[in-house]
């Protein structure tokens, strides 16, 4: 993955940018010491890394304005930062451009529970939004796995999804409106505690836009009173297809469980071996969860274990109590540590029709003999969107190389079948070259149209999303200078 | 002459030699005005392209009428979750409501409080822009972030970005079968109190509103559950009186299209408001309408989250925006009243705001051809 050279026009004014933040910044809220940038140096796709000129982090939306004041001023472009979790690269610094952490800004502004609202500053980590909460038995319903560490502001950058989204929806589906800085510094307030908002979706758009439209500093968040309880089934397949299949007779028999997670062989024997979570030895597994009150839960169960049994499952486990419930869920949710014992890996995240989950699978088998790297794939398997898991070995030379041109041909694939490159991780510079494929040049020009009306002078984490020759023409006057 | 173009290309073509700015229309059913002088219909790029009702999707033409969509929905037992209404009893229009014109006003109907908008049920759309390019965003699949959301754009943009051509839309099982629960004789302030102890619940509601009918609250599943949270919210309503159920599904339906379609106005006369704003807002923003001297006619939807009004005065735009500068919240006129005038259909925006917006206008349409001026 190729990133841009650095600006020698902005290298050579790098004293006087960090002098300048430091007038409007407190004490302490500027870094620039190159031992300490490195700490800012990537994001969670660590293979790439490349430390900042300077980070700062601002503790208040006026600060965030100062700050970009200043970087538009100079043209230097600034990349935006939550909690540095992203899987894409997203928050991958350029060495001539400024880190904007917003980490320091995680306060609750207003809780409402009348009204079903939350208001916080976006630095604030998503568990600690439900955290807020919870007592009163309310939580925020966007969940992804990594939701102790991610803030806000990177969920609603990347409209992130989660294991419960089959039933409530991801980020955008659950953000009612924001406060952003524009890159010239302008405070803007868009939609707001109410459920729909006047003229076009401006919020739609910059959920999910990765940091490239604005600085989000506030947001306003829908929050839902608990159900009552909830319970998951587990249930062993011979075949991928099988599995499939169930999950489509679930859906047409009318019930919406909150998560239906299915698993393969390798990743059931990998997640067996690292958490002894008790799985059948068995092709495929699907954890269903369902909610409710204990009688709904029942008879929502015994509608799905109908079905399943018309499938000749392999094992059919229902959870008897809390702790039963914990290790069926525990396999999955050591998913991604089971297959890190093994060796490196590399997640990726496209998105397929339900329907051509078997066809996917069966290639994605072949692909990993043909390239000699095993996969495992875990999948959400009610909405299509899957995480094949490449294991690699990346002190082997051509190693990583050979499990990005895999992961680049199963995304492909993806997108042969009618899905999608990424269902929840976001491009960045991950799937920034092969935006090509799922987009032909009038819809790529159409997006970055929408960046020219936000950024003109596309100053905001500018190399990613876009393949980088589809943008150059726009980003070559970095470095410049704008008239105050 | 009215534009009909028969595909895609033919759209393409039409908007790119149109010499004259175009008013879009979908069905007809919902016209809020478009200003452009030369009609062009979608009405031919309809049918179903894809349904895969095992994966909750549906993708169809643009033109396809909204009436068929549900009839093919309704034989799998499946639908549009966020209910999107009939105007035509409001607006006295005839036409027949098309798919496109429900996405380029991103309709939503009672439901959305608990199943989203009909912008978050949007997967994907093709479209033409103003200088003719056929442009698509999104797809058929249920989790997609690649790139920028243009989908979410496209819904409420009312035809002034791009004439939609194709819509991917999420659908969702129908509901085993519905109860609805009824107070009444409750004040606004009260019967917010109680939509909003019914919503705070954990009995999953997804209706809560407020007219003729008095304060209606809705369950919808399996038969078990929705008996079990009809008692549970029937015990905790009863601190607002007496409270009514109706367990016909075919009554609770009737219910619901009336709230959904706004029936009480029908037939009536004075200009129609859509006004959303915080629900705890919502009896003190009708308080101060009154005390500003006008005495609308009001239903109260989400929750008290939206309010439908309809002004027995001349000329009160100025009163149902003016009083929401306190309380937050936006007003779309949906019917002009005799002495409306031109005032802006659409809440206007803070500067900034409105700048972005032009902005994009500019360069989804930079010839102004397509509904201009409707939005702003
Ligand atoms: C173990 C693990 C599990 C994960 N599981 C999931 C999952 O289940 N579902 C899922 O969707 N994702 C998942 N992710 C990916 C990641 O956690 C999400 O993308 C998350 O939303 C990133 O949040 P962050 O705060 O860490 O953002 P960062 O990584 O800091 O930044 C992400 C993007 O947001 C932009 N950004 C950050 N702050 C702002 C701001 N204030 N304004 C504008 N733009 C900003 C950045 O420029 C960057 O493009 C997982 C990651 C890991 C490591």
């Amino acid at each position: 993955m190729q990133m841009p050279d650095p600006s020698p026009r902005i290298l050579a004014k790098r004293e006087r940018v960090i002098a300048r933040l430091a007038e409007v910044l407190p004490k302490g809220a500027v870094i620039s010491d190159p031992d300490e940038t490195r700490a800012y140096e990537c994001d969670a796709l660590s293979a790439y890394r490349c430390p900042p000129m300077a980070a700062v982090l601002p503790a208040t939306t006026e600060e965030v304005s100062a700050v970009l004041t200043i970087c538009h001023q100079e043209g230097v472009p600034v990349v935006p930062r939550g909690s540095g979790t992203s899987l894409a690269g997203g928050a991958l610094p350029t060495a001539d451009s400024v880190i904007l952490g917003v980490a320091r800004m995680n306060a609750v502004l207003e809780v409402d529970y009348d009204d079903r609202l939350i208001k916080v500053q976006t630095g604030r980590t998503n568990l600690s939004v439900t955290g807020a909460v919870e007592t009163d038995g309310f939580f925020y319903a966007p969940d992804p796995s990594s939701q102790l560490a991610c803030a806000i502001a990177g969920n609603i950058a990347m409209n992130s999804g989660g294991a419960h989204c089959l039933k409530y929806g991801v980020t955008t589906n659950n953000l009612l409106g924001v406060t952003m800085v524009q890159m010239d510094g302008t405070i803007l307030h868009i939609g707001g505690p109410y459920m729909d908002a006047p003229g076009l979706d401006l919020l739609g758009v910059i959920c999910g836009s990765e940091g490239q439209l604005g600085v989000v500093t506030e947001a306003w968040l829908r929050i839902l009173p608990k159900p009552e309880g909830a319970l998951p089934v587990l249930m062993g397949f011979d075949a991928n297809e099988v599995a499939g299949a169930c999950v489509a007779d679930i859906i047409k028999a009318g019930i919406l469980p909150v998560a239906i997670e299915f698993m393969d062989r390798p990743c059931i024997e990998a997640c067996e071996a690292f958490a002894k979570a008790g799985y059948p030895a068995c092709e495929a597994l699907l954890i269903v969860e369902v909610e409710g009150s204990p009688e709904e839960i029942q008879d929502q169960l015994r509608r799905i274990k109908d079905i399943a049994l018309r499938h000749n499952p392999v094992e059919f486990r229902e959870a008897a109590d809390e702790d039963q419930a914990k290790r069926i869920w525990l396999g999955r949710k050591s998913a991604f540590g089971a297959m890190g014992q093994i060796n490196d890996y590399m997640c990726l995240d496209g998105t397929i029709p339900v329907s051509a989950l078997p066809f996917v699978l069966r290639r994605i088998g072949e692909l990993s003999k043909d390239y000699g790297l095993a996969v495992g794939n875990v999948f959400h398997a009610g909405d299509g969107n899957m995480h094949p898991l490449i294991l690699y070995n990346a002190n082997k030379p051509g190693d990583l190389e050979r499990c990005e041109a895999f992961g680049a041909d199963i995304l492909k694939l993806c997108v042969e079948v009618g899905g999608c490159l990424t269902g929840e991780h976001g491009v960045g510079i991950e799937k920034r070259d092969l935006m090509t494929v799922q987009y032909a040049p009038q819809d790529l020009e159409a997006q970055m149209s929408v960046k020219d009306v936000f950024d003109p002078q596309w100053l905001l984490n500018p190399a990613k999303v876009f393949p980088l020759a589809n943008s150059a023409s726009r980003r070559f006057d970095q470095g410049k200078e704008v008239a105050a | 002459m009215m534009l009909e173009p028969a595909s895609e290309a033919e759209l393409a073509e039409a908007i790119q030699s149109t010499p004259s700015a175009l008013h879009i229309v979908g069905g007809a059913s919902r016209g809020l005005g478009g200003s452009g002088s030369r009609p062009l219909s979608t009405r031919g790029l309809g049918g179903v392209k894809l349904y895969e009702p095992g994966a909750l999707t549906l993708v169809v033409g643009a033109g396809m009428p909204l009436a068929e969509v549900e009839a093919q929905l309704a034989a799998e037992r499946q639908r549009l979750a966020f209910e999107p209404a009939d105007w035509r009893g409001l607006l006295g229009t005839s036409g027949l409501p098309t798919v496109g014109g429900m996405v380029a006003g991103n309709i939503s109907g009672p439901r959305r409080v608990q199943a989203g908008a009909c912008r978050d049920a949007l997967l994907g759309v093709r479209f033409v822009d103003g200088q003719g390019q056929v442009i698509k965003n999104g797809g058929r699949v249920m989790k997609n972030v690649t790139g920028y959301d243009l989908v979410k754009l496209m819904a409420g943009s009312w035809g002034t970005l791009g004439v939609l051509t194709e819509v991917s839309l999420k659908v969702l099982p129908a509901p085993e079968t519905v109860a609805t629960l009824g107070l009444s004789g409750l004040s606004e302030a009260r019967a917010v109190e109680a939509m909003t102890d019914a919503l705070t619940s954990p009995y999953d509601v997804t209706g809560a509103a407020h007219g003729a009918e008095g304060t209606l609250i809705r369950v919808e599943g399996f038969a078990p559950s929705v008996a079990y949270r009809t008692e549970h919210l029937r015990q905790r309503l009863s601190r607002f009186g007496d409270v009514v159920v109706t367990d016909a599904a075919d009554r609770s339906a009737a219910l619901w299209k009336d709230i959904r379609d706004v029936a009480a106005f029908h037939g009536k006369p004075g200009a129609v408001w859509r006004v959303s704003l915080r629900p705890s807002a919502a009896a003190g923003y009708l308080a101060d309408l009154r005390q500003g001297g006008t005495s609308p006619e009001v239903v109260m939807d989400w929750g008290g989250g939206l309010l439908w009004l309809r002004m027995s005065g001349d000329a009160e735009a100025g009163l149902v925006r003016g009083a929401l500068a306190k309380t937050g919240g936006h007003a779309t006129l949906i019917r002009r009243g005799a002495a409306d005038g031109d005032i802006p259909i659409f809440h206007p925006e803070p500067a900034p705001v409105a700048h972005l917006s032009a902005g994009l206008r500019r360069k989804f349409d930079p010839r102004g051809v397509l509904n201009p001026g409707l939005m702003g």
